[in-house]
């Protein structure tokens, strides 16, 4: 929902300036530390319990994760995986998988329905259903694989980063829950300085590639993750490697909007004005009469 | 096929191609003013002729699946007659007499002339392009397909989409506004003698049988 305290940044299909006057804002982020996570998928109850949502119950595929993918009902999922290190130390990778709030949103950029997709200016980036059309597009402008479709109403859904409690000043749930202190929240600015310290402990114990995963190809998130292995972020359940809006997206929401559109109002006008300098072929009057 | 009605009048269109050809018009300014709308912001607003943003979404598929069907219907009719045969590039070199109104330079041509014909393949190929895309990036469909088809599907879908919309702006200017006498074809199945032997008189002999009677 659009939240009427928090200034807009960017909003989706429009393009005149959003509404933006309030300029305090601070750029948040939520800072998750895989190497902290013990995969108790309490944030995934607290998700579903502050924002109303019931999944399914699924069936048991042999594995940890439950349910195995983002769904409408579930807009953040542990996802589950085993490593094994070249000393041959097995490790589990569990990643807390959801929206990244990328500060370039593709979302936002493919979305058709104005004012469906909005990013404040604290960097959240928030789907406002009641103008989604439900045409998917978010899904194919998404570098993450993150939307979904609803079956019930054919609205797209994801994680919000509790826009409603962060304009109140609360953190998200799923932060206030985490009992190991894996997610935290808080400036931007403060958690790349705390995740940045991370790493350096991380390293210490010898995890020579830690790293924060903050990707500049899309020009920075608002859900950052503590990688032990971050030269390795596909070894995360496919975490995308050096994420950005796809070419193809640009292409298609970029200059081919604008040029698309002049082109078709030049052939409007180039009929119009054949029209009115060399004028119509008029009826032949009769038979001979070529004129 | 084409017969020589009243004295004053040559059959082009019979009543089943004149439907056949209304209901691919009529689907295409639906789908049109919807794709349009999910294109660019400006074309929003035009998501109101069809009842809303959700209500475009849900119908522009199902749309364009019933104008492809029906356009299949008018391609196997006219492809034959739309073949470009040599006098077409001839007529096609004299572009610049068409364009000024000076017929009287003009090679003989017959049922359709050569922009006519470049029209008909320039549909042929962006239906199949834009129901193919098209069925890709269908929601309800929603088949699991890897992102970056649908991705290319879009870029294409819009970009098909242009070149027919252009293709039509100079079709229903050409066939309203600018040769006269050509919308009663579609409207009322006829011309003119005058009319066919002027602007097809190859057709025109073709059908009357050397000229009328």
């Amino acid at each position: 929902m659009t939240m009427q305290s928090l200034a807009v940044q960017q909003r989706s299909a429009t393009t005149t300036t959003p509404p933006s006057v309030r300029v305090a804002a601070q750029p948040v982020a939520k800072l998750i530390d895989i190497s902290k996570c013990i995969g108790c998928k309490a944030c995934q109850v607290a998700c579903m319990q502050w924002n109303d949502l019931r999944d399914e119950v699924g069936t048991q595929h042999g594995i940890y994760d439950n349910p195995v993918d983002l769904t409408d009902q579930s807009w953040t999922v542990m996802r589950f995986a085993e490593y094994r290190s070249p000393e041959g130390r097995i490790e589990w990778l569990i990643r807390k998988d959801g929206c990244m709030h990328c500060e370039d949103p593709g979302c936002l950029k493919a979305c058709p329905a104005p004012g469906a997709i909005v990013k404040y200016a604290n960097g959240i980036v928030d789907f406002n259903s009641a103008n989604c059309i439900g045409c998917g597009y978010c899904i194919a402008g998404c570098p993450f694989n993150i939307p979904r479709i609803s079956e019930k109403d054919k609205k797209a859904y994801k994680c919000s980063l509790c826009s409603d409690r962060v304009a109140v000043g609360l953190e998200p749930a799923c932060v206030k829950t985490c009992p190991t202190g894996a997610i935290q929240f808080g400036a931007k600015t403060d958690m790349v300085t705390r995740g940045n310290k991370r790493v350096g402990d991380l390293k210490e114990r010898g995890f020579q590639q830690a790293a924060l995963y903050d990707p500049a190809g899309v020009g920075g998130t608002h859900v950052m993750y503590v990688l032990q292995h971050g030269d390795q972020p596909e070894r995360y359940s496919g975490l995308p490697h050096d994420p950005s809006i796809s070419p193809w997206v640009s292409l298609w929401k970029g200059v081919t909007k604008p040029l698309l559109s002049i082109g078709l109002g030049l052939a409007v006008l180039g009929a119009f004005f054949h029209y009115v300098t060399r004028g119509p072929k008029e009826e032949p009057g009769g038979r001979g009469d070529s004129h | 096929m084409s017969i020589v009605m009243k004295s004053g009048e040559v059959a082009r269109y019979s009543s089943g191609e004149r439907v056949n050809h209304w209901v691919v018009a009529i689907t295409f300014i639906l789908l049109a003013v919807s794709g349009l709308a999910f294109f660019h912001p400006a074309f929003w607003f035009l998501t109101g002729l069809l009842g809303g943003g959700t209500w475009s979404r849900i119908l522009h598929p199902f749309l364009g699946v019933l104008m492809f069907v029906c356009f299949a219907l008018m391609a196997v009719r006219y492809w034959k007659e739309n073949i470009v045969q040599s006098y077409d590039r001839e007529w096609g070199k004299r572009l610049t007499d068409v364009i000024n109104n000076r017929d009287d330079n003009l090679p003989e041509i017959d049922k359709y002339n050569l922009g006519q014909k470049q029209l008909f393949w320039v549909m042929v190929a962006t239906m199949v392009l834009l129901l193919v895309t098209g069925v890709v990036l269908w929601q309800d469909v929603a088949w699991a397909l890897p992102v970056t088809l649908v991705r290319i599907s879009a870029l294409i879908h819009a970009i098909s989409a242009f070149v027919l919309m252009v293709g039509i702006i100079v079709h229903i200017y050409a066939a309203i506004f600018w040769v006269r006498g050509s919308l009663r074809a579609m409207t009322r199945g006829t011309v003119s003698h005058a009319w066919a032997e002027h602007h097809h008189p190859l057709w025109y002999r073709r059908v009357t049988g050397g000229g009328r009677k």
